[in-house]
């Protein structure tokens, strides 16, 4: 395919540098710095894609970020990206795109059937039919959800980096248009620090896109000049292609910067976008504006555009958007498209101007020129559906809300609407900054603000090239003063231009036409999620008075353009419809980010191993030589079970089980909390915040505690030893650790500073062996002569200290499986050498490494709970039975309130209970409720669920812990789990299944 | 995302920080003396202010202190930073009762 609409000359493209690409499979042709969008149009391509709802044959609109339509699937495979803007695209060679929402393709699209039916798919469509019966959505959603999306996400994991970067900058300017350089260039001449950031690859705004003079010559010419000026100063930074997103709190600013345009090949070494989190101690905000379109019947057909877009195709791109061209506009400003077509060889057919008798100074010069305008008309119909072919036009009422007369005919193909223009207030909104309506000129402009920020130029409303140079110059000067920097040589007093003055616009934010809205043809506000004039007026007229919840119910502005042109005509329309003014109405809140993000660029480096960091205990490498899996526990990776050649899950942990049954097992737990507490009043502080008694626990002895929140439910728990006097160390669960350590220095902090206590994590300095099992003291015997382990000198809940294989070691008789163990502490970098030497000299006892799975399992048969597992936040120690470990003597500690309200004391709360199923072999599903009458299918009365089951090699049946309403009254009660398929009997028994008298762990 | 001074390390980025509750909230010397109601009404009850704000913060990702924070929950201004034990500035504490007042 040729460039049909490619101009002889013009533009600011490389005609020398040829780019061959694809669109929807089609190799086509454009040239260096084209973009997408450009090059299409180049190619004669108008028609890109289909609407979200209609499926409506839709072309490109815009020549920026405020494109409706132009979205396509960019690359494929690892690299795809979906809802890519044309419009922002740079061509690069090879780039591969696709239209996104039409299938097979957009010149025929089967979900086009939509578009018969938009007398029944009206605005709150979805809400009003598919929400009865409430269980039919199940069905409706599948098909909804295939019909109603966009672009395709990504199958593969994606092939790029992103990275992120933090930095300040006494003034940082958004926009590099002209009052953006304007203030960039006083700003720096101050000597401040300057950021600079513009989302187009290269400076200059509008003025890239306009045939603007700056002091007589080429307006770029003056950009290349000051961007030179710029560069060569050391303190200012300047970001092309990079968009700054969100405006936040204290003048943070997040930017997303497009490091590599082309999307196709990853660069090595390379990150493809980065996210810049930028503090500011002042912000220029010279945003520019967007055009908005006049909201006129079948606007959203292709050849329907914005008018200066038209103009930006030819002066940037030499591109011809269409073959035969009308202006449609309310203001002078679109004249000047019609000159800069008509100046470079494209034919013009007409203006058509609402207003009456236009005379401004472009208007004369259109007209020497010898363009027809049609002055006080309206467009009423546009002719042809996959690309336009005509319009009808017909005269204007005296209050422009009806047409008068005959139609006439016009031939064309593209027309090019201006209904004047929106300052981007969006970063200005994200920061909590109000928008104010100027009546007189048509506008929301920025008002007040709680950040340090001036705008300034046509994010302003400030429109003439001259008032932007003007403002910027003085935003730049007026931003360093406040810093307390001397403004620099250059004075708020900016070149001369081209300017012409320009006459006032007419307000029309509805075309009428001989019917009303939606009955002859479509007035579209949002073409991306096809929202119509009709679809706002209804939503006034059922009620819907607030702008936020009519926006809600249309989905005005909420596609991925976030109504970047549609907002403000339907803002006032709603206005109109509500009787109101456009301030009663106001606006949407705009809200980050101003264009799309990808998901890439805000987890930046955090991926894959750098998502989250990994704590590896001193015998790691030993664990992954013996082969385990690895369970993660919290930021901790452990060994699950080490399966041995042939082995299942199953059996594994069975076979380590028996071992520590029969013989001895040895466990790898480090990773368990120690938080060391020291002070004189440390054991008042431990009797506060656990629930039974510390007073009395001398030097060298050991007790279990529980931890409750002050609203009476189980926190944590753990074994804390006394060291010596005032010196203790608790032990908290693996992954409760740090937030235990920070719950205890709240409490000395902000509540009890009277206490003189002081704590410290030493988690990480030891590791921690525990050998378990019978054969366990023999075992140990061998590595120590300084530790007496005799059962008198060295109890079940007692410490010694001493040496285990010549290495210092404090040895704490402590147990979690039921079974005489020893849990030995040696400084971390000794954790590795004892692990190997041990497991070696147990050999002969058959010693067998265990897990975390066996270790679940040998703790749930003694009917040990596990925080997080038995409990879940709303559960009491008298809900588990442990009753036994509340001091009913202390005064107080943390949640002894809680454990006495009314709610607390209910009988048929749940209770921590065993379950026996009635098959032997059954293993309960974890999370499984339980009735206790069944039902041929739900709903059935849920009494409770599974929190732990196993099988139990040493029971050889399955146990399970559960928790049951009243269950402490229901032993011997037959209770039934639920399942897929089927139903499975199980009985209440006592939850401690193994020794229940203790005998093995204390003999 | 705030800047916010700590009184032990200096101006930090919010992201450091992490919010605790309203500040003085005191704990009542003797629960057991308390109705259900008033206990429930320490354990659950906040404001939900719009405005001046006190409250508490710790700089988890640096000294580990606890600290006051004076706030503009609407605004999100920091009008004060002041340490534990301490009460408000006076000015702090004027603002907050004339907005109780209207």
């Amino acid at each position: 395919m040729s460039q049909t609409h490619r101009l002889a000359d013009g533009g600011q493209i490389d005609r020398s540098h040829q780019i061959d690409f694809y669109f929807n499979g089609r190799l086509m042709s454009g040239y260096a710095g084209d973009t997408l969008a450009s090059a299409l149009l180049a190619n004669g391509i108008m028609l890109v894609g289909r609407s979200f709802k209609y499926h409506r044959p839709r072309g490109i609109v815009s020549a920026g970020t405020e494109e409706p339509n132009a979205l396509v699937q960019l690359e494929r495979g690892s690299r795809t990206i979906s809802n890519m803007l044309a419009t922002r695209i740079p061509l690069y060679d090879g780039l591969d795109a696709t239209s996104v929402n039409c299938w097979p393709s957009p010149t025929f699209d089967i979900m086009a059937i939509n578009s018969l039916f938009h007398r029944i798919l009206p605005a709150g469509f979805y809400y009003k039919t598919f929400m009865w019966p409430v269980s039919g959505w199940k069905v409706y959603e599948h098909f909804i959800r295939r019909a109603a999306g966009l672009g395709r996400s990504p199958e593969e994991p994606d092939a790029d980096t992103y990275d992120k970067m933090n930095a300040h900058a006494d003034v940082v300017i958004v926009g590099a248009g002209p009052s953006g350089l304007s203030a960039a260039r006083s700003a720096a001449a101050a000597g401040a620090r300057v950021l600079l950031v513009d989302e187009q690859t290269e400076l200059g705004g509008q003025l890239l896109n306009e045939k603007f003079e700056i002091e007589g010559k080429p307006a770029q010419e003056w950009v290349a000049d000051v961007e030179a000026e710029l560069l060569a100063n050391p303190d200012v930074t300047v970001l092309k292609h990079t968009t700054a997103f969100g405006y936040y709190d204290h003048n943070f600013l997040g930017l997303i910067q497009n490091r590599s345009d082309n999307v196709a090949y990853g660069q090595e070494g390379r990150s493809r976008q980065r996210v810049w989190r930028v503090r500011a101690k002042r912000v220029i905000l010279a945003t520019g504006a967007l055009e908005r379109p006049l909201i006129y019947a079948d606007n959203d057909r292709p050849g329907c555009m914005l008018a200066s877009a038209l103009r930006t195709y030819v002066n940037r791109y030499g591109v011809s958007p269409g073959k035969r061209h009308v202006i449609f506009t309310n203001n002078d400003d679109a004249y000047r498209s019609a000159l800069d077509l008509k100046a470079a060889g494209c034919v013009v057919a007409c203006v058509i101007d609402v207003r009456k008798e236009p005379s401004g100074e472009l208007v004369t010069r259109a007209i020497e020129a010898g363009i027809e305008v049609i002055d006080n008309s309206a467009i009423t119909a546009v002719l042809g559906s996959k690309r336009i072919r005509g319009i009808e036009v017909m005269t204007l009422n005296e209050d422009a809300d009806g047409v008068i007369g005959t139609s006439r005919t016009i031939s064309c193909d593209t027309v090019g609407s201006s209904g004047g223009w929106n300052p981007v207030v969006h970063l200005h909104s994200h920061s909590a900054g109000r928008n104010v309506w100027r009546d007189e000129d048509n506008v929301f402009v920025p008002g007040d603000t709680l950040q340090a920020e001036l705008a300034c130029g046509a994010a302003n409303g400030s429109f003439s090239l001259q008032q932007a140079l003007n403002e910027g110059a003085f935003a730049g000067i007026e931003s360093t003063s406040r810093l307390g920097m001397t403004a620099g040589e250059r004075q708020a007093v900016a070149e001369t231009t081209s300017d012409v003055e320009e006459t006032p616009w007419r307000r029309l934010w509805y075309v009428p036409t001989t019917k009303p809205a939606g009955q002859r043809g479509k007035h579209f506000l949002d073409q991306q999620n096809d929202v119509t004039v009709a679809d706002v007026q209804l939503a006034a007229r059922e009620g819907y008075r607030s702008v936020e919840h009519a926006k809600r119910y249309t989905t005005l502005g909420m596609a991925t353009d976030q109504g970047k042109t549609g907002n403000i005509p339907g803002h006032a329309i709603l206005s109109s419809a509500l009787g109101q003014t456009i301030p009663e109405t106001g606006t949407t809140t705009f809200r980050p980010p101003y264009s799309p993000v990808t998901m890439g660029a805000i987890a930046g480096r955090a991926v894959g191993e750098f998502f989250d960091p990994i704590r590896r205990t001193p015998m790691h490498d030993w664990h992954q030589q013996a082969g385990c899996l690895w369970e993660d526990v919290s930021q901790w990776r452990r060994p699950w079970y080490y399966p041995q050649e042939g082995e299942s899950m199953q059996d594994a942990v069975s076979r380590e089980c028996l071992a520590v049954r029969n013989n001895v097992g040895m466990l790898d737990a480090t990773t368990l909390g120690k938080i060391d507490i020291q002070g004189p009043d440390a054991a008042e502080f431990l009797n506060r915040v656990y629930t039974n008694a510390w007073s009395k626990l001398a030097p060298g002895k050991c007790r279990y505690g529980l931890m409750l929140g002050e609203d009476g439910m189980i926190m944590d728990d753990g074994v804390t030893s006394c060291l010596a006097e005032n010196h203790y160390l608790m032990t908290t669960t693996s992954g409760g650790a740090p937030r235990v350590l920070a719950w205890l220095e709240e409490w000395l902090q902000t509540e009890w500073p009277e206490l003189k206590v002081y704590l410290t994590s030493v988690t990480e300095q030891f590791a921690t062996l525990q050998l378990a099992g019978p054969n366990a003291r023999d075992l140990l015997s061998e590595f120590t002569t300084d530790i007496d382990l005799d059962p008198d000198a060295f109890p079940f809940m007692s410490w010694r200290d001493g040496t285990v294989a010549g290495i210092p070691a404090r040895v704490y008789r402590i147990s979690f499986t039921g079974e005489l163990s020893y849990e030995i502490n040696v400084p971390a970098s000794a954790g590795l050498s004892l692990w190997t030497d041990i497991m070696i000299a147990g050999e002969k006892y058959g010693i067998t490494p265990f897990g975390t799975e066996t270790m679940h399992v040998l703790r749930a048969e003694k009917g040990f709970i596990i925080v997080g597992q038995e409990t879940d936040g709303t559960i009491t120690p008298n809900d588990l039975g442990m009753d036994w470990i509340v001091s009913k003597k202390k005064p107080d500690f943390i949640g002894k309130r809680s454990l006495i309200r009314e709610d607390m004391l209910r009988d048929d709360r749940k209770h921590l209970i065993g379950l026996r199923t009635a098959d032997p072999e059954e293993v309960l599903p974890e999370g499984g409720q339980i009735v206790s009458e069944t039902r041929p299918q739900p709903p059935m009365t849920m009494i409770g669920h599974v929190t732990s089951s196993y099988w139990s090699a040493a029971l050889g049946h399955s146990i399970a812990l559960a928790l049951v309403k009243g269950g402490r009254n229901r032993i011997g009660d037959t209770v039934y789990v639920p399942l897929d398929g089927k139903t499975v009997a199980c009985e209440i028994v006592n939850p401690i299944f193994y020794d229940p008298e203790g005998s093995r762990m204390n003999g | 995302m705030f800047l916010i001074t700590c009184p032990f390390c200096g101006e930090r980025e919010e992201s450091e920080f992490s919010y605790g509750h309203e500040a003085h909230i005191k704990r009542p010397e003797n629960p057991e003396s308390l109705s259900d109601a008033e206990w429930a009404d320490y354990l659950f009850m906040r404001k939900n202010t719009k405005g001046p704000h006190l409250e508490r913060w710790v700089h988890t990702a640096g000294c580990r202190r606890w600290f006051n924070v004076a706030r503009n929950t609407h605004t999100n201004e920091i009008l004060a930073i002041y340490r534990m034990g301490e009460q408000p500035p006076k000015e702090i504490k004027a603002m907050i009762d004339e907005k109780a007042k209207s």
